[in-house]
């Protein structure tokens, strides 16, 4: 099914002292606070997805030969780590 | 009573004084007070308070039966089932908290039924907030509770023992709220002392909760049967109850005081039980606050005062009763006053406790210009300087000479 | 009256500093109120936690503007909230950090800076990365407010979720020990 985008509603016609509603995305990323991070190594990784199951935020992202890791959003919490039957994926002291 | 575990000498059970926050300080004022049974369900800011409780009855500090209920309205509930078998009981909450419970929160003082209920006072939801104002404690202010707001994390602590003294008492028998501001109160950490059990035991004595109502196979009765309506005795039976339960709040204007009274003697420590005044002596203006913005006023009527203005400060302890004689006597003499409110009142668009102080003072025949000022709403601060700014707006208003328009504190910041 | 701010991130205990803090001043017979700010309750989000400490009695309970001394114990919560935000003259910074102090930007206001890589020593010494304890021998070995003893007596007070007892008095002290503190020269004004 193809994906569509949609707009935001406009506020514009909407007094703003009426009613609380957000219509812009927060800018705040969780990838922001992580003191470890995930880097996968590609020689061994073999798209099993285990990762990209287990990962609590979603952030693990699929190429063509391996999985990556969308560092806006991952929180370091080391799951795929743990979880990668392969030992493909080594946490990392971030750099501060 | 609960499982087995290790009852701590009583002398053991209290160190002299700990550093806590107003949370952990009701927790230990459960402890001591002996109370028998609470329920408790986790809401924020409180949710550290019922983490204490449950620690205290873990370690045997707290000998009382825990409930871990599914949600607020169970919570009352089995406390109520507790009250009516005997048990002195207790239970925290606040904002959606108290809304969730908020069908027995109406049962309780119609029941004549005594507890002390924390309310960690916040702002309530919508727009979303999860931080301190006083909106969820102000708006069940006609429920029939007796509600008092605490301004240090002292008199959290010695205000929840109180609270058990003064809902027991004979002639009020009614639940007692004891407030204290979510985030600044109840994180806010500092020395707090810890009075003996000893003392503790004198001052409350043995549990009086069922003596007038219970569940209890040996004096069958039925608690709360369908009374009122327009046929027969109803009308006036439903009245004797209503008239009762007011009886029951003024009695509590000199029961509180009393027992506030009776607490300075066993610890050395008297707060004022229905209103503060500071500086009220020669004061021209007076600016009326509740709970711990307190401490900022009075720093910022010092800092007036060292500038040459008139002003002093009263503060309100026992909100329900409204003791309308302290307030306007407190008031006597004064050319303006401005109050500070943490909450909203969408009736005449001021704070809640403007009402009842304006109420007050033109009840008594006291033509005095007022505005109301609301501030600190939803976690919003409210500093020395902003009390600086109510001051100055309130020494205008005596020299306008008129009541003037509400005025929101925290407007543009 | 010294006003103390805390800077950190949920889950840190940022908070719990502040309340270890507090117990080592009452400790030394003075006034103190510890309050901290926050919005949602999980890990990561950054919180605040104001600190007043006197010798005389404290009444006002708001959070803190014009702080003389900021305690940042998270390295990279400075790129989320202004740490230095109404910083009185002179005021003193303790920061965790593995950067050099060259690499850093400091107000002009800062007198005085204690660097210490606390995150590093905390993986060393707790295999997490809760820096609060190391942070407050920093700020004791900084700012000389409150003495090491007070501090021990403290954390004995206090209790820990994550680690024990021993663990958090290594941290104390490491955090003493491998704190350089900096004295800056003021600047000549524009």
């Amino acid at each position: 099914m193809k994906r569509q985008a949609y707009p935001y509603f406009d506020m514009a016609n909407v007094p703003d002292d009426l009613c609380p509603v957000a219509v812009r995305p927060n800018p705040m990323l969780p990838g922001e606070w992580r003191s470890m991070k995930p880097v996968v190594d590609r020689a061994k990784c073999v798209k099993c997805a285990v990762c990209w199951v287990y990962c609590p935020v979603q952030c693990v992202v699929e190429k063509p030969a391996w999985f990556d890791i969308d560092y806006a959003t991952c929180k370091g919490c080391g799951i795929c780590a743990q979880e990668c039957p392969h030992r493909a994926i080594a946490m990392v002291e971030e750099a501060a | 009573m609960g499982p087995t575990t290790t009852l701590l000498e009583p002398e053991a059970k209290a160190p002299g004084f700990i550093v806590c926050d107003g949370n952990e300080a009701a927790a230990w004022a459960v402890a001591l007070a002996r109370v028998e049974m609470v329920a408790v369900y986790p809401i924020t800011p409180q949710s550290s308070l019922v983490e204490y409780l449950a620690k205290l009855v873990a370690d045997g500090t707290l000998d009382a039966e825990i409930v871990d209920a599914e949600g607020e309205h169970s919570v009352l509930s089995v406390l109520q089932g507790a009250a009516l078998a005997g048990a002195r009981t207790y239970t925290a909450t606040c904002g959606p908290g108290l809304a969730f419970m908020f069908e027995p929160y109406l049962r309780q003082p119609g029941l004549r039924l005594p507890m002390v209920m924390s309310i960690v006072t916040r702002d309530t939801l919508t727009p979303q907030s999860v931080w301190g104002g006083h909106q969820d404690a102000m708006s069940v202010r006609e429920v029939g509770w007796i509600q008092m707001y605490c301004e240090t994390v002292q008199e959290v602590l010695d205000t929840v023992i109180m609270g058990f003294r003064v809902a027991e008492d004979r002639d009020v028998m009614l639940p007692v709220n004891v407030c204290h501001d979510g985030n600044y109160l109840s994180f806010g950490a500092t020395r707090v002392d810890l009075p003996a059990q000893a003392a503790v035991d004198a001052f409350l004595g043995t549990p009086n909760i069922n003596w007038h109502a219970a569940l209890d196979p040996a004096r069958p009765m039925a608690v709360d049967p369908l009374t009122g309506g327009a046929g027969g005795p109803g009308p006036r039976t439903f009245v004797r109850y209503r008239k009762g339960h007011c009886a029951g709040m003024q009695n509590a204007l000199a029961v509180i005081t009393e027992a506030h009274a009776d607490w300075a003697r066993h610890t050395g420590r008297q707060h004022a039980p229905l209103v503060e005044r500071y500086r009220m002596d020669d004061a021209g203006i007076a600016i009326v606050t509740i709970g711990s913005m307190s401490g900022a006023g009075k720093d910022a009527v010092d800092a007036a005062r060292d500038r040459g203005i008139p002003v002093g400060l009263v503060k309100v302890k026992t909100y329900r009763p409204f003791p309308t004689e302290a307030i306007v006597g407190a008031l006597d003499g004064v050319r303006a006053v401005g109050v500070v409110d943490r909450s909203v009142s969408f009736g005449w668009n001021c704070g809640p406790l403007y009402q009842d102080v304006a109420g007050a003072l033109g009840r008594a025949g006291r033509q005095v210009p007022s505005m109301s000022f609301i501030g600190g709403l939803a976690g919003a601060d409210l500093t020395t300087d902003h009390f600086g700014g109510v001051i100055e707006r309130v020494g205008q208003l005596a020299l306008d000479g008129r009541s003037g328009p509400t005025v929101w504190i925290n407007e543009n910041d | 009256m010294h006003e103390i701010r805390i800077h950190g991130r949920g889950g840190q205990g940022a908070v719990l500093a502040g309340s270890i803090l507090a117990t080592a001043f009452v400790e030394e017979g003075r006034h103190v109120v510890a309050v901290p700010s926050f919005g949602f309750e999980r890990r990561g989000a950054p919180v605040a936690s104001f600190l007043r400490v006197d010798d005389r009695p404290i009444r006002q309970m708001t959070n803190i503007y014009r702080p003389d001394c900021i305690l940042c114990i998270d390295p990279t919560v400075a790129r989320a909230v202004n740490v230095f935000d109404g910083i009185a003259e002179g005021a003193v910074l303790v920061q965790t950090t593995a950067r050099p102090l060259t690499e850093l930007q400091v107000p002009e206001r800062i007198a005085c800076v204690g660097l210490c890589d606390a995150v590093s020593l905390a993986l060393a010494i707790f295999k997490r990365p809760i820096t609060n304890t190391l942070m407050l021998g920093a700020f004791a070995k900084t700012t000389g407010l409150v003495s090491l003893d007070s501090l021990r007596t403290a954390l004995e007070r206090s209790d820990f979720r994550d680690a024990g007892l021993r663990q958090n008095l290594d941290a104390l002290e490491a955090g003493f020990e491998r704190t350089t503190v900096y004295r800056i020269e003021r600047r000549e004004a524009a």
